[in-house]
C-alpha cells in the first residue's frame, strides 16, 4: 500500500514495517505467521464467496438456492419480525417508540455528565411509561397481552427491567451481607449463594412452574412477570457480589470518619460509602450486565419469544426453509455489536474513573 | 415498649440500625424471621391447596414409580420402565459426564489461547484476540444451537466422514474406538497409575535432596521412563486391552464408543465458550506478575521454561485460581442449557418428570439441591488447591 492512501504516511509505513518485522522475527515466529496465513487462506475466501460474492440480498427462497450463497434476503424479510415479534401489525409504532425511549435513556445513562438524581428520576418515569405504552389499556391504547410481545423488544424489556428492579435489591443484599446483625447477614448470604449456585434456567423453571403453585387459588401471574421475577432475583444476586466487592474495597477510614461525624447507618451508607463503592465498581457492574444480557436468551426454555427465539421461529416459515446459518449469524452479529459496545464502554470507564492507577 | 427505652438509652445520632445486642437490632432480626417464616408458611399452605385441587400430594414417593421417559443416551443401563429415581440419576450422570470432560478440555484450550494472546507474534495475537472477543460477546444458547445445526448437517451414516482411522463423523454423532472393560484394561491402567505415582515420588525425593544438598539431578527422563515403561511392561506381560473398532453394519455403526450429536454439540459449545473466558483469565494472571520478576529471573540466568515454571506461574496462579473456579462452576451450570438442544441432562429429565407427574416442587428441589452440592464441592476443591498455591507464595 502506498503511503499516500494512509492519513499519517510515515507513521503508517513505520508501523507496517514494525508489524512485519515482529511477524518474521526468528524461525518460530515466521512459522507461526505462515500457519496463521494458511488458516486465513483456507477460511476467508470461501466465507467471503458465500457471504458476499454469491449472496442474495433481494428475492425469495428460490433465487437464494439458485445463487448458492448466503440468503440475506431471508434476514431482510424477517428483520421487523425479529424486532417486534407477534405484536399486532398496526400497533407496531408502540414497541418502536418504546425502543426509541429505551435507547435514548441508555445513551443518556452512558454519559457521565448526566449521572445523578435526574437520571434516576428519568428512569423511574420512563420504566412504567414504557410498560404502559406496550401493554395499553389506558389513554385509548388498545390492550395487548404480554404473550404477543416478542423479538428484540422483549429482550430489551427483560434486560432493562431486570436491572432496574434488581439493582436496588442488589444494594440491599450486599449491605445485608455485610451487616452486623447475624440473622440478617445469614439470610442475605443464603439468598445470594443459593441463587448464584443454581443455573438461571432452573430459576426460570421455578418461576414458571412453582410460583403459580405458591399463589392462592385463582391468582394467576402473567408469564412475562414471572420471567422478570426470576431474572430480577438472578440480577440482584450477581450484582450484590459486585457491590459487596466495592464495599469491601472502601478503606476502614471512610467508615470511621462517617461514624466520627455522627452519621447514622443509612446516612453513612447513602452519603459516604455507597457513592464511592458503586463508582469504583461500575466497570465490573457493566461486565456483569453483559453476562446477564446474554443470559436473556435463556427465556427460550419457558417459551417466551425473545430476539433469538423469534428468529428461530422464523426459520419454520415454510416459504423460507433451510437458512438457519444466516439467521444465527445475524443474531450473533446483533448480540456481538451490543455486548462489544458495552465492554468497550466499560474499559473506557475503567480508564477514566481511576486516573491515578494509570 | 422496649424500643422507646432503647432510643432513650442511646446517643441521638445512632441511625436506624444500631449495633448488635441492642434492642433495635434484635427487633429487626425478629421482624425478618417472622416475615420469612410467614411468607414460607403462606407459600406452603397455598401450594398444598393448589396441589390438592389437582389431586396431588406432596412427597417424594413418585421417585419409585416407573418413569416411562425414553432417554437416548445413558452411561448406566436404563430403560423407560425404570423408576424416576433412576431416570434422574441418568440425567445427573449425563450432566457430570459433559461437565467433567468439558472442564478438562476447556482448561487446556483456555491456557493455549491465553498464551497465544501473549505471543510476541502480532498476527497470532490479533487473530486469537478477535476470536476471543467474538466468542465472549455472543450468547451461549446461540452458540449451542449453531453447533447442533452444524453437526446435523454432517453426511448420513453411510457417507460418514472418516478423518482418522476408527473415527466416524455423521448425522448420528461421533464414533470412536472403545476399550473393552476387562482385566487387561484394568492392569494396563494400574500400570500407568503406578508409573505416575513413581514419577511423583521421585520428584519429591529429588526436591528434598536439592533442598538438603543443592545437588540437581534429572527427573524428567527417569519419570517418563516409569510412566511409559510400566504400561509397556504390562503389555509385554500379556495384558493387552482389546480395542473395539466401530464398523458399518446395515444402517448404523456397531461397536466402538458413540457420542451423540447432542452431547458433542453441547461439549463443543461449552468448551469453546468457557475456554475464551479462561484465556482472558490466564492472560490477565500472567500479565499481573510484575515485569521486574521476569527481569530478575533472567538476571539469575534461568532459562525461559524455568522462569515460567518457577517464578511466573506460582505468582500468576494466585490471581488465576479464584476466577477459574467460577468459570468451572459456570460451565457446570451452563450444561443445563442441554435442554435447548435435547441432550438428556439432569434439568432436561427433571423437566419431563415435572410435566408427567406434576410434582414440581419436589423435582425442582431435587435438582436445585444437586446443583448447589456440585457448586459447593467444586468451590471446596478449588479453595483447597488455592490455599496450597497461596502457601507456596508464603514460603
Amino acid at each position: 500500500m502506498s503511503a499516500t492512501t494512509a492519513p499519517a504516511g510515515p507513521a503508517f509505513t513505520e508501523r507496517a514495517t514494525a508489524f512485519l518485522r515482529a511477524c518474521f522475527a526468528g524461525p518460530v515466529n515466521s512459522a507461526i505467521t505462515l500457519a496463521c496465513l494458511a488458516v486465513l487462506y483456507f477460511a476467508v475466501p470461501p466465507f467471503w464467496a458465500w457471504a458476499v460474492t454469491n449472496a442474495t440480498w433481494n428475492g425469495n427462497a428460490e433465487t437464494c438456492r439458485a445463487a448458492g450463497g448466503a440468503c440475506w434476503a431471508f434476514v431482510r424479510e424477517k428483520f421487523w419480525f425479529s424486532i417486534f415479534g407477534l405484536y399486532p401489525y398496526e400497533e407496531r409504532w408502540r414497541p418502536a417508540t418504546m425502543i426509541v425511549i429505551l435507547v435514548a435513556m441508555v445513551v443518556a445513562s452512558t454519559i457521565r455528565r448526566f449521572w445523578g438524581r435526574w437520571l434516576l428520576l428519568g428512569w423511574a418515569v420512563a420504566a412504567p411509561a414504557m410498560w404502559l405504552l406496550m401493554q395499553g389499556g389506558v389513554f385509548g391504547l388498545s390492550f395487548v397481552q404480554t404473550r404477543q410481545w416478542g423479538g428484540l423488544t422483549i429482550t430489551g424489556i427483560i434486560a432493562v427491567y431486570g436491572l432496574a428492579l434488581g439493582y436496588p435489591l442488589a444494594i440491599l443484599l450486599a449491605l445485608g451481607r455485610r451487616s452486623e446483625l447475624p440473622l440478617l447477614r445469614w439470610f442475605c448470604t443464603a439468598v445470594i449463594e443459593c441463587v448464584r449456585g443454581v443455573p438461571l434456567i432452573s430459576l426460570l423453571f421455578m418461576a414458571a412452574i412453582m410460583l403459580p403453585l405458591f399463589m392462592p387459588e385463582g391468582v394467576t401471574i402473567d408469564r412475562l412477570i414471572r420471567v422478570l421475577v426470576a431474572y430480577t432475583l438472578f440480577t440482584a444476586a450477581y450484582m450484590a457480589e459486585v457491590v459487596r466487592g466495592g464495599l469491601q474495597a472502601m478503606p476502614r477510614g471512610q467508615y470511621e470518619a462517617a461514624d466520627a461525624i455522627g452519621l447514622g447507618y443509612w446516612k453513612k451508607m447513602r452519603l459516604v460509602i455507597l457513592p464511592q463503592a458503586l463508582t469504583v465498581t461500575i466497570p465490573a457492574q457493566v461486565n456483569t450486565f453483559i453476562g446477564l444480557f446474554k443470559d436473556t436468551t435463556l427465556v427460550v426454555v419457558i417459551g417466551v419469544f425473545d430476539f433469538f427465539t423469534t428468529l428461530r421461529a422464523a426459520l419454520g416459515d415454510p416459504n423460507w426453509l433451510g437458512f438457519p446459518t444466516e439467521a444465527y449469524l445475524f443474531a450473533a452479529g446483533v448480540y456481538f455489536v451490543l455486548c462489544f459496545a458495552m465492554s468497550r464502554y466499560s474499559q473506557n470507564l475503567e480508564r477514566t474513573l481511576r486516573p491515578e492507577s494509570r | 415498649m422496649s424500643s422507646t427505652t432503647a432510643r432513650v438509652a442511646m446517643p441521638p445520632a445512632r441511625g436506624l440500625i444500631p449495633l448488635p445486642g441492642s434492642t433495635r437490632g434484635l427487633l429487626i432480626q425478629v421482624a425478618l424471621l417472622v416475615a420469612v417464616i410467614g411468607l414460607g408458611w403462606w407459600f406452603w399452605s397455598n401450594a398444598q391447596a393448589n396441589m390438592a385441587a389437582r389431586g396431588l400430594q406432596f412427597g417424594y414417593g413418585f421417585l419409585d414409580r416407573s418413569a416411562g421417559i425414553p432417554i437416548g443416551e445413558s452411561p448406566i443401563a436404563y430403560s423407560p420402565a425404570d423408576t424416576y429415581r433412576r431416570a434422574l440419576t441418568v440425567g445427573l450422570l449425563n450432566t457430570l459426564r459433559v461437565a467433567i470432560v468439558g472442564i478438562a478440555l476447556c482448561t487446556v484450550l483456555g491456557i493455549l489461547l491465553g498464551l497465544a494472546r501473549l505471543s510476541s507474534n502480532p498476527l497470532l495475537r490479533g487473530l486469537v484476540g478477535g476470536y476471543i472477543e467474538v466468542i465472549r460477546n455472543t450468547p451461549l444458547v446461540l452458540q449451542l444451537v449453531f453447533w447442533h445445526a452444524v453437526l446435523l448437517q454432517l453426511p448420513s451414516v453411510r457417507q460418514a466422514l472418516n478423518p482418522l482411522p476408527g473415527v466416524f463423523l455423521s448425522q448420528r454423532g461421533v464414533k470412536i474406538p472403545a476399550l473393552l472393560a476387562e482385566p487387561a484394561l484394568y492392569a494396563f491402567l494400574a500400570a500407568a497409575l503406578a508409573g505416575a505415582i513413581g514419577w511423583w515420588l521421585l520428584l519429591r525425593r529429588e526436591r528434598a535432596r536439592q533442598v538438603a544438598t543443592g545437588e540437581r539431578r534429572p527427573t524428567v527422563l527417569p519419570g517418563l521412563a516409569m510412566l511409559l515403561g510400566f504400561p509397556a511392561l504390562s503389555l509385554a506381560a500379556g495384558f493387552v486391552p482389546t480395542v473395539e473398532w466401530p464398523e458399518l453394519a446395515g444402517f448404523n455403526f456397531e461397536g466402538g464408543l458413540s457420542l451423540s450429536p447432542e452431547f458433542f454439540a453441547l461439549l463443543i459449545g461449552l468448551v469453546v465458550y468457557t475456554s475464551a473466558f479462561i484465556a482472558e483469565i490466564v492472560r490477565a494472571g500472567i500479565q499481573s506478575v510484575h515485569k521486574g520478576q521476569w527481569e530478575a529471573a533472567r538476571a539469575l540466568g534461568l532459562p525461559p521454561g524455568r522462569i515460567m515454571r518457577l517464578v511466573i506461574l506460582p505468582q500468576a496462579l494466585r490471581v488465576i485460581i479464584p476466577p477459574l473456579t467460577s468459570q468451572y462452576l459456570n460451565l457446570t451450570k451452563n450444561s443445563s442449557l442441554a435442554v435447548v438442544i435435547g441432550y438428556p441432562d439432569l434439568v432436561s429429565v427433571a423437566n419431563t418428570s415435572i410435566n408427567q407427574t406434576g410434582q414440581a416442587i419436589e423435582v425442582i428441589s431435587i435438582f436445585m439441591a444437586v446443583y448447589l452440592l456440585i457448586s459447593l464441592v467444586t468451590s471446596a476443591l478449588m479453595n483447597w488447591y488455592n490455599s496450597r498455591v497461596a502457601l507456596l507464595k508464603e514460603r
